[in-house]
C-alpha cells in the first residue's frame, strides 16, 4: 500500500500542474526531484535523471518515453533543450532505465470519470481520477498518448533546472553572482564576456543541489517548440543504422525462437526428435508451456522450431469466431457494467417518441484485430557468470517488463539491467511484457550465452494481444433537423480488467471507463443521451491496440451519428455541427475547417463519395473527411482531410505525421482488418491473409492543425499518436455509404465492397 | 564447402546450409542488421536489398543462389555521408519507427537507377511491395520525387 499510496499522491502532483496549466509558464514551482538512476561514468555528468553532459558538451537526453515512430524522443529532447540553451546539433538521446524517476504520472488521467472537454470544476475532478483509478504497479509506461501530457512541464523544469545549475557551478567558479550570469548555446556566460562551457561546468554542477525554484518561458521565446524539429532518429532510421531490439548483437551471441501453443494454453508433450539433428540447431528448450530452440542463425531455428512435434493443451475459451461472437453479443442482455452517460431519460422518449419523430436502429460488429507491428516481437537476454541478468527489450513498460521477467526466473529486479531498444512499431502490443520475459527464460535456460530470442511473423500474430471484438446495439430519434435521443449500447471484453489481471493479478471492479471510450465521453448535445457498456468475460488475450476501445466506438458512434443525419435528411456534417457547436467550440470549429479543406459545400467530383467523422480522443479533437471512388478496379480511397486541435502543437511535422500514420492505421483495420479463430488459434499468420493499405492504394492526405482547445489557461496539450485512428472507419463507411447507398455495418469492409487492390 | 559471396564490395566465406535466406546470413552471420525481417514470405519488402543492381527480397533469396554483387542499406552510404536518395529521406523527415524504411530505400534507389524521373504510377508500381505499418507513404513519395528531381538537377 505503501508504494500505491507514494505512486497516487505523485501522480496527483504531477496531473495536477500538468494537465491544470498552472505551472505552464511563467510561474514559479517548486520542483521535487527525484531519486537519479543514472551513473553516466568518467567524463560524464547527469544533473537529474533527464540528462547527460559529457565533458565535450555533447548532451544526451534521457527520455521517459519509448521511440517506437511517434517522434516522442524528437520532441521530450525539444522541451528540454528549449530551457537549457543548447544547440540542437549537440543532443542526442536514449531511453531512460526502468526507474521510479521515469514514471507516467498523465497516464492515470486517462481513467477520469469525466468527459475531457468538459474543462470546468478541473482540480476536483483530477483529485477524484487518482482516487478512483485502479492503481497501475509500474507506471513507466509509453501508451495512452500522454508522452507530451506528462513531459510539457516535467522535461522542461529539466532543463530549466539543470541550466540553473550550471549557472550556480559557473558562479562559484568565476565568483560572481549567479544572477548577473545567462546563457547560450551550451555556455554559461559572464557579464565581462567570458564564457564556461557546461561541458566544463558539468562535474561540479551535479555535486550541487538541483536548483528547484525556475521559471518556465512563455511560448513567445521558444525557439524549439511549435515548429518542427529534425528528428533526432531520422539519420540513423535512412542509413539501417538505428539499433532495434531485432539488432542487438553481442559477442558470442545465438539466435533463438520460440513456439507456444497458438491456442493460448499450455503444453502437453512435445518431441523434438527430428529437430534436434537439423543443421545450426544448438539446444532445444522446454519452456513447460512451449519450447525454444537455440541455433547459430535465426532462420535455422525457425526451421527446427517447426520440426518440433507437439501436443498442445486445449484453450481455455470458445474455439471458435462465431462461438466468440455469440458470447459477446449474449453479454448485451446482461446487466450492464457501466451507464456513464446519462442525459435526459433516453429509455422513455425512445418508448414514446413525440410526434413526428423518426426512429432509427442500428446494429454494428467489429472483428478481432492483430497489431502487425512491423518488427516481429524479440528480446535479446544475457544471463551472466555473477547472475546478473542483462535484457535488451523493444517495449513500451520497462518497470514491468523487469519485474515479469524477475518473478518468472526467479532473479531479483535489483540483478536484472534491462535496456530499451528502438521499437519497430508499438501501437500498444509492446506495452504487454510477454515477449521480454520470454527471452529472459531462455536465457536463464543457457547461462553464459546471450541468446536473441526471435519471434516469427506468424509467431508473433498467433500471440498477439488482439484488440477485442466488438457488438453495439444503437437506438435514436430524429425531429427535425435534431437528434433528440440516443441510446448506445456496447459489448465486449474488457481490455482494461484483462491487463490489470495480468499486471497485479487483479482486475479492477466498478465502471470500465476505456470500454465506453469514443462513445460516452463525445462533445455531442443531444438532450436523451444515454451509453451503457457491457463487458464480455473471455479468456481470449485482448490488449491495447492504437486508441483502444475508441477504435471500436468511434466507429460505432460516427456511423449512427452519420444514420440519424440521413434519417432527418440532413447534410452529415452540418447535423454535427448542430450538435457539436453548443458543447465544445473547438471542436466545431475543426469540423468547419475540414469542410473547408474538403470542399464539402461544393458538388462532389463525379463518381466519387464523400463521408465525415469527428472523434475526440486522448484529449484531441479530430475530424476527418475521406473521398471515395469508383474506378475500373474497384473502389479507391481517393483522398483523406484531417482537422486536428492538440492545444499547443508542440511539433507541427511530428503531429501531420502522426495524424496519417493514425488515419491509415485505421483504414487498413477498416478494409482489410480481420483476425478470426479456429480451435483456439488465429487463422491469420502473415501479411498475405492481414493486408494492410500500402502505397498505390492509400489516399493522398492533407492535414489541418488548430490550436484552439487550449483551455482556461492557454496551455493545454492533448496526445497525437492515437487520436488520428478512431475516425478513419467511420469517415470511410460513411463515404462508401454516399457512394453506394449500401450502409456498412460490420468490417472489414472488403468482405461487403469491391476495393482496388 | 562455404559460399562465397560479395557484400558491399567485400568477399565474404559463409558456411552455412545452401538454403538458408541471404537475409538471415546478412544479419546473422555477417552483422549486416540494417536489413530487416518483417515477413519472410515476400510480402513486406523490410528486407528488400539489390543484387546486382536490382532489387530483391533477401527473404527469398538462398545463399547458394546469389550469383552477384549484393548491396545492402549500410553499402549505400553512412549518417555521416548519406546517399543523395538517403539525404532526401532526411529531410523530408520520412521514417517513423524506421523499421522498413531500409527497404523502402533500396527499392526506391533501385526504382531511380532504372527510370530517373518516375511519376506517380510508376512510384506506385515499383513501391507497393514496400510495407509500412506506420503510413509513411505520403513522405516517401515526396522524398522520391525530390531526388529524381535532384538528380535530373532540379
Ligand atoms: S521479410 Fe522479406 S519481404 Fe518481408
Ligand atoms: S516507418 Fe514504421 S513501418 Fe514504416
Amino acid at each position: 500500500m505503501g508504494r500505491l499510496a507514494k505512486y497516487t499522491r505523485r501522480a496527483f502532483l504531477i496531473t495536477s500542474a500538468a494537465v491544470a496549466g498552472g505551472v505552464a509558464f511563467g510561474v514559479y514551482e517548486s520542483w521535487r526531484v527525484p531519486p537519479n538512476p543514472l551513473r553516466p561514468g568518467e567524463g560524464r555528468a547527469a544533473l537529474n535523471p533527464w540528462l547527460i553532459i559529457a565533458r565535450d558538451g555533447a548532451v544526451t537526453i534521457v527520455t521517459p518515453r519509448a521511440e517506437m515512430g511517434q517522434g516522442t524522443q524528437t520532441t521530450l529532447a525539444a522541451l528540454v533543450a528549449e530551457e537549457l540553451d543548447v544547440a540542437w546539433e549537440a543532443i542526442a538521446t536514449i531511453h531512460g532505465p526502468p526507474a521510479e524517476a521515469y514514471y507516467n504520472g498523465a497516464i492515470m488521467g486517462l481513467g477520469q470519470p469525466f468527459r475531457d472537454y468538459d474543462i470546468r470544476p478541473w482540480r476536483e475532478k483530477i483529485r477524484e481520477a487518482t482516487d478512483f483509478l485502479p492503481k497501475m504497479l509500474s507506471l513507466q509506461v509509453t501508451g495512452g498518448s500522454t508522452s507530451m501530457i506528462d513531459g510539457f512541464a516535467k522535461m522542461r523544469l529539466a532543463g530549466a533546472s539543470a541550466r540553473e545549475t550550471l549557472k550556480l557551478a559557473a558562479a562559484k567558479r568565476l565568483g560572481v553572482p549567479a544572477e548577473t550570469l545567462r546563457t547560450e548555446a551550451g555556455r554559461v556566460i559572464a557579464p565581462d564576456g567570458q564564457a564556461l562551457t557546461y561541458g566544463t561546468l558539468a562535474e561540479e554542477a551535479a555535486k550541487l543541489d538541483p536548483v528547484r525554484d525556475v521559471v518556465l518561458r512563455p511560448p513567445a521565446q521558444w525557439r524549439y517548440l511549435r515548429r518542427p524539429m529534425p528528428r533526432l532518429d531520422m539519420a540513423a532510421k535512412c542509413t539501417g543504422t538505428a539499433t532495434f531490439g531485432a539488432d542487438v548483437t553481442l559477442p558470442g551471441m545465438k539466435f533463438a525462437t520460440v513456439r507456444m501453443n497458438p491456442a493460448r494454453a499450455g503444453m502437453k508433450s512435445f518431441d523434438a526428435g527430428a529437430a534436434e539433428g537439423m543443421a545450426g540447431v544448438e539446444k532445444i528448450v522446454d519452456l513447460g508451456d512451449g519450447i525454444a530452440v537455440i541455433a547459430s542463425n535465426t532462420w535455422l531455428a525457425f526451421r527446427a522450431a517447426e520440426a518440433v512435434e507437439i501436443e498442445w493443451e486445449p484453450p481455455a475459451y470458445p474455439g471458435e469466431t462465431d462461438a466468440l461472437e455469440a458470447e459477446i453479443a449474449a453479454a448485451l442482455d446482461a446487466p450492464a457494467n457501466s451507464h456513464l452517460r446519462d442525459e435526459g431519460n433516453a429509455a422513455r422518449v425512445l418508448e414514446s417518441p413525440p410526434e413526428g419523430a423518426v426512429a432509427v436502429e442500428a446494429e454494428y460488429r467489429l472483428p478481432w484485430l492483430a497489431h502487425a507491428c512491423m518488427e516481429p516481437m524479440n528480446a535479446t537476454a544475457h544471463l551472466d557468470d555473477t547472475g546478473h541478468l542483462t535484457i535488451w527489450s523493444p517495449n513500451q513498460a520497462p518497470v514491468l517488463a523487469r519485474d515479469k521477467a524477475a518473478e518468472a526466473t526467479g532473479i531479483s529486479a535489483d540483478d536484472i539491467t534491462l535496456h530499451t531498444t528502438f521499437l519497430g512499431g508499438g501501437f500498444g502490443r509492446r506495452a504487454e511484457y510477454d515477449f521480454t520475459v520470454l527471452a529472459a527464460r531462455v536465457a536463464a535456460a543457457v547461462p553464459g550465452v546471450p541468446v536473441k530470442v526471435m519471434w516469427s511473423r506468424e509467431e508473433d500474430m498467433a500471440h498477439d494481444f488482439y484488440r477485442p471484438a466488438a457488438v453495439a446495439r444503437m437506438r435514436g430519434l430524429v425531429q427535425g433537423e435534431k437528434a433528440i435521443a440516443l441510446e448506445a449500447r456496447v459489448a465486449a471484453p474488457s481490455v482494461t480488467r484483462q491487463s490489470m489481471q495480468r499486471i497485479s493479478g487483479f482486475a479492477p471492479p466498478g465502471p470500465d471507463k476505456g470500454h465506453v471510450e469514443g462513445i460516452a465521453d463525445q462533445p455531442y448535445a443531444i438532450a436523451n443521451y444515454s451509453v451503457y457498456g457491457h463487458l464480455a468475460d473471455i479468456a481470449l488475450p485482448v490488449g491495447f491496440w492504437r486508441s483502444v476501445g475508441n477504435s471500436f466506438n468511434g466507429f460505432f458512434h460516427e456511423s449512427f451519428i452519420d444514420e440519424l443525419a440521413h434519417a432527418a435528411g440532413a447534410d452529415p456534417l452540418a447535423f454535427r455541427l448542430v450538435h457539436i457547436r453548443p458543447e465544445h467550440a473547438p471542436s466545431a470549429q475543426l469540423l468547419e475547417k475540414v469542410g473547408e479543406m474538403a470542399g464539402w459545400e461544393a458538388a462532389k467530383r463525379p463518381g466519387t463519395g464523400r463521408g465525415v467523422a469527428f472523434t475526440y480522443s486522448f484529449g484531441t479533437p479530430v475530424a476527418q473527411v475521406i473521398e471515395v471512388g469508383e474506378s475500373p478496379g474497384g473502389i479507391r480511397i481517393t483522398r483523406a482531410f484531417i482537422a486536428v486541435d492538440p492545444g499547443i502543437a508542440l511539433d507541427p511535422a511530428i503531429i501531420e505525421a502522426q495524424m496519417e500514420s493514425g488515419l491509415l492505421f485505421g483504414l487498413s483495420a477498416a478494409v482489410f482488418g480481420e483476425i478470426t479463430f479456429a480451435g483456439g488459434a488465429a487463422e491469420q499468420a502473415n501479411f498475405p491473409d492481414y493486408e494492410v493499405l500500402r502505397i498505390h492504394n492509400a489516399p493522398k492526405i492533407a492535414v489541418a492543425i488548430l490550436e484552439n482547445n487550449r483551455g482556461p489557461g492557454g496551455s493545454r496539450i492533448g496526445g497525437i499518436g492515437e487520436p488520428g485512428t478512431p475516425p478513419a472507419a467511420p469517415a470511410l463507411a460513411n463515404a462508401l455509404f454516399d457512394l453506394t447507398g449500401k450502409r456498412p455495418r460490420r468490417l472489414p469492409l472488403m468482405r461487403d465492397f469491391d476495393f482496388f487492390l | 564447402m562455404p559460399y562465397t559471396i560479395t557484400v558491399n564490395g567485400s568477399r565474404h566465406e559463409i558456411d552455412l546450409p545452401g538454403d538458408v535466406p541471404l537475409l538471415w546470413v546478412l544479419r546473422d552471420q555477417l552483422g549486416l542488421t540494417g536489413t530487416k525481417y518483417g515477413c519472410g514470405v515476400g510480402a513486406c519488402g523490410a528486407c528488400t536489398v539489390h543484387l546486382g543492381g536490382e532489387a530483391v527480397r533477401a527473404c527469398q533469396l538462398a545463399l547458394e543462389d546469389v550469383d552477384g554483387p549484393v548491396t545492402t542499406i549500410e553499402g549505400l552510404g553512412t549518417p555521416a555521408a548519406p546517399a543523395p536518395i538517403q539525404q532526401e529521406w532526411i529531410r523530408h523527415q520520412v521514417a517513423q519507427c524506421g523499421y522498413c524504411q531500409s527497404g523502402q530505400i533500396m527499392q526506391a534507389a533501385a526504382l531511380l537507377a532504372e527510370n530517373p524521373a518516375p511519376d506517380d504510377a510508376a512510384i506506385d508500381a515499383a513501391m507497393a511491395g514496400n510495407l509500412c505499418r506506420c503510413g509513411t507513404y505520403s513522405r516517401i513519395r515526396a522524398a522520391i520525387h525530390a531526388a529524381a528531381r535532384r538528380a535530373n538537377g532540379g
